[in-house]
C-alpha cells in the first residue's frame, strides 16, 4: 500500500523517536556549534519568521489599520499622513451597488465553480482508477498540460475559444441542433454572439476556464485516494451482491471523506479569490458589474483617483470570508497529520 | 450478450473516455500553440480549422523581434527570469533553514508556527497587496525587482517550508549522527550530510516557487510602473492592444511563457498534491 502513494512515503519519514531520547542526544552535542541546544531551531527560524511576519502578518495588520484610514496619493508619497476615517471605508462599500454585485458573483461563481470541479474532477478520478496503468498514465499527461498552464494563458486561451468570430466556442454551438442550443435574440447562427461583455456569459466563460484547469488536481488527488482503500473492501461488497452505485456511494465515498473535505475546502479558497484569469477574460478591470471581490478590491485601491483605504475595507471582508474557510482546510490538515 | 463479451465492450467504453478526457484536457493548450503556427487568414475565420495547414513561424518571430510596449520580449523573459530566479535563491535557502528546524526539532510554539503556515498560505494575494504596496513604495522599492522578489518570497515561503519540512524528516536522523560521532560539526555535518540528501526536496520547492513568480499578474502589475519592469504576464495584456486582438502573436507569446513552466510543473506536481492534500490521501 505504501508504494502507490508519494505521501505516505515522505509522512512515514516525519515519524520520529520520543522526544526525551532526542532531547538527550541534542544537549550532548550543543558546544558544537557555540549555541544553546534549546536556541538552534530559533535561530534556524529566524529568516523564515522574520519573511512571515513582515511580509505576511504585518501587512495583514496593516490591512485592517488601513481599512479605517484614508489612504490616497499623499499617503503612498508620505507627505500627508493617513487620517482616521472610522467606519466611513465600510459604510461607502457597503453603499456601493458594485460591492453587493461583486459579493453575488464572488459566492455564486465559487458555488457552481467548485460543484463542477468536484463532480467532474471526482468522475475522472474514478475513471483514471479503473484504467488500463498505461492508458491511466496517458490521461494523467494530458490533465498535466491543462494544469500546468499559467492563469494568465488560461485567460489568453479561454479568451480566443470564446471570441465572438472567431472561437470555437460559436462554432461548436452552431452545430448542434437548434432544439438543444437555438441562438440568443433569435439571430439564425451563434456566430458574433459576444460572450465576454456581460456579467452572466462572462461568468460562464470563467467557470469553463476554471473547471478546465482545476479539474486535474482534483482527479489526481481522487486517484491516490483510491489507490488506498483496500481492495478487500471491494470484494467484500461483491460478495454481498453489492451493485456499482452502491458500493460507491457505501464504501468509495465514505472512505475518500477526508480526501474530499480537503479538496473541497482548498476549491472554495482558491475560486474565491480568482484573479488573473478573469482579468484576461473582461480585458482589465473594464465591466464594473461582472467584479469580484479580488478584482473590486484591486481595482477601487489601485484605478485613479487611488483609494487604497476603501480596497483595504474589501479586502478585509474577502480575507475574513476566507479566514473562516480556512479554519476548516487547517483543523483537517491537523486531525490527520501527527505535528 | 456473454460475459466475456460484455467484458470488452465496457474495456472499449473506458478507453474511450479516457480519451475524450484526454482530448477535453490537452485541446486548449494545442489550440493555443497551433493557433501561434496558422496564417492569419486561418486563424480570423467563423470556420473551424484542426491544424495549421499553412504552418508558418511568422508569428513567433514577429513576438521575438518586435516585441511588445515599445520593448522586446526578450526584455520581459529576462525580467520574469530575475524575478523567478531571485525568489528561488532567496525562498529556497530560508525554507531550508525553517524546514530543517521544524523537522528535526521539537520546541516549543512549533505546533503554532505549522499552523500559521497553514493559514498565511491560503490568504488572499489581492488582499496582501494593498499593504505591500505601500510598504514597498515607503522603503522606496517601488520600480525595483527588489521590491517585486521580496512579496514574491513571501508568498511563496510558507508552502516551501511546508513542502521542504518532509523531505528533511525522510533523511535518518543517524546519519547526522554518525558524522558527528566522526567528529563533523554540526554545521559540516549539516552540509556534508544532510543537504545533498534533500537536495531532490530543494529543487522540488525552487521549482514550486519558480513557477508562482513566474505566473504572477497582479504584483508585477502593480508594483511595476515602467514597462522596461513588465513581466510576461503583464506584458502579454499589451498584445490585446487597441486596434483589435492579434491572435496569431498572443498565443505565440503565451505558448512561450507556458513552456517553462509545463517543464517544471511535471517534474514537480506530485509533490504539490501531497502537500497541499498532506495525511488526507494517506492509504
Amino acid at each position: 500500500m505504501t508504494t502507490a502513494n508519494p505521501t505516505t512515503v515522505a509522512r512515514d519519514g516525519g515519524s520520529s523517536p520520543g522526544p526525551g531520547h532526542r532531547r538527550r542526544k541534542e544537549t550532548g552535542r550543543a558546544r558544537a556549534s557555540g549555541l544553546p541546544a534549546w536556541s538552534i531551531p530559533y535561530v534556524l527560524l529566524v529568516p523564515g519568521l522574520l519573511v512571515i511576519a513582515g511580509l505576511l502578518l504585518y501587512p495583514m495588520f496593516q490591512l485592517a489599520v488601513m481599512a479605517f484610514q484614508k489612504v490616497g496619493l499623499a499617503q503612498i508619497r508620505g507627505t500627508r499622513p493617513a487620517e482616521w476615517v472610522g467606519l466611513e471605508n465600510f459604510e461607502k462599500i457597503l453603499a456601493n451597488d458594485i460591492f453587493w454585485s461583486a459579493l453575488r458573483n464572488t459566492v455564486a461563481f465559487a458555488f457552481v465553480a467548485v460543484s463542477l470541479t468536484l463532480v467532474v474532477g471526482t468522475a475522472v478520478g474514478v475513471l483514471l482508477h479503473r484504467l488500463g496503468r498505461r492508458m491511466s498514465l496517458f490521461v494523467v499527461i494530458g490533465c498535466m498540460f491543462a494544469w500546468a498552464v499559467p492563469p494568465v494563458a488560461q485567460g489568453v486561451i479561454w479568451r480566443s475559444l470564446f471570441d465572438a468570430e472567431a472561437g470555437i466556442v460559436n462554432w461548436a454551438l452552431d452545430l448542434l441542433p437548434d432544439w438543444l442550443a437555438a441562438p440568443p435574440d433569435g439571430q439564425s447562427s451563434w456566430v458574433g454572439t459576444p460572450w465576454l461583455n456581460d456579467t452572466l456569459p462572462l461568468y460562464i466563460a470563467l467557470v469553463v476556464c476554471v473547471v478546465w484547469a482545476g479539474f486535474p488536481f482534483i482527479a489526481v488527488s481522487v486517484l491516490a485516494g483510491l489507490k488506498g482503500i483496500p481492495a478487500e473492501l471491494y470484494e467484500a461488497a461483491r460478495v454481498d451482491g453489492s451493485g456499482a452505485w452502491r458500493t460507491f456511494t457505501k464504501i468509495t465515498l465514505p472512505m475518500l471523506k477526508p480526501v474530499f473535505a480537503v479538496l473541497t475546502v482548498l476549491s472554495i479558497i482558491w475560486d474565491f479569490k480568482v484573479f488573473s484569469q478573469l482579468y484576461v477574460l473582461m480585458n482589465g478591470p473594464t465591466n464594473r458589474d461582472g467584479f469580484n471581490l479580488s478584482m473590486y478590491a484591486v481595482a477601487e485601491a489601485f484605478k485613479p483617483p487611488q483609494k487604497l483605504g476603501s480596497g483595504a475595507a474589501i479586502s478585509v471582508v474577502l480575507t475574513i470570508i476566507l479566514l473562516v474557510i480556512t479554519v476548516v482546510y487547517v483543523r483537517q490538515i491537523v486531525k490527520q497529520e501527527e505535528m | 450478450m456473454t460475459p466475456l463479451a460484455r467484458k470488452r465492450l465496457g474495456k472499449i467504453l473506458l478507453n474511450t473516455a479516457g480519451v475524450l478526457v484526454f482530448l477535453y484536457a490537452v485541446f486548449p493548450v494545442y489550440w493555443m500553440v497551433a493557433t501561434g503556427f496558422k496564417e492569419n487568414d486561418q486563424i480570423f475565420t467563423t470556420e473551424f480549422i484542426p491544424f495549421p495547414t499553412h504552418f508558418t513561424f511568422d508569428h513567433f518571430e514577429r513576438v521575438l523581434t518586435e516585441g511588445v510596449a515599445n520593448n522586446s520580449i526578450w526584455l520581459y523573459m529576462r525580467n520574469s527570469a530575475i524575478v523567478a530566479l531571485g525568489t528561488v535563491l532567496i525562498g529556497s535557502a530560508f525554507a531550508l533553514l525553517s524546514a530543517t528546524a521544524i523537522a528535526r526539532f521539537r520546541f516549543k510554539g512549533r505546533g503554532v508556527f505549522l499552523v500559521v503556515l497553514l493559514i498565511v498560505q491560503m490568504l488572499p494575494a489581492e488582499g496582501l497587496l494593498i499593504p505591500l504596496y505601500m510598504m514597498v513604495k515607503r522603503v522606496g522599492l517601488g520600480d525595483n525587482f527588489i521590491g517585486l522578489i521580496i512579496t514574491q518570497v513571501a508568498l511563496t515561503l510558507p508552502f516551501g517550508v511546508w513542502m521542504l519540512r518532509t523531505f528533511v524528516a525522510a533523511v535518518p536522523k543517524s546519519l547526522e549522527e554518525a558524522a558527528w560521532i566522526d567528529g563533523a560539526g554540526r554545521m559540516q555535518a549539516f552540509w556534508r550530510v544532510l543537504f545533498p540528501l534533500v537536495a531532490p526536496g530543494l529543487v522540488a520547492t525552487s521549482i514550486f516557487s519558480f513557477i508562482t513568480a513566474w505566473n504572477d499578474l497582479v504584483f508585477a502589475l502593480y508594483l511595476m510602473s515602467e514597462s522596461e519592469g513588465y513581466t510576461m504576464p503583464v506584458a502579454l495584456q499589451y498584445f490585446f492592444g487597441q486596434k483589435g486582438v492579434d491572435w496569431g502573436a498572443i498565443m505565440a507569446g503565451s505558448t512561450l511563457m507556458t513552456i517553462p513552466v509545463v517543464v517544471f510543473f511535471l517534474l514537480v506536481q506530485r509533490r504539490m498534491v501531497s502537500g497541499l492534500v498532506a495525511g488526507a490521501v494517506k492509504g
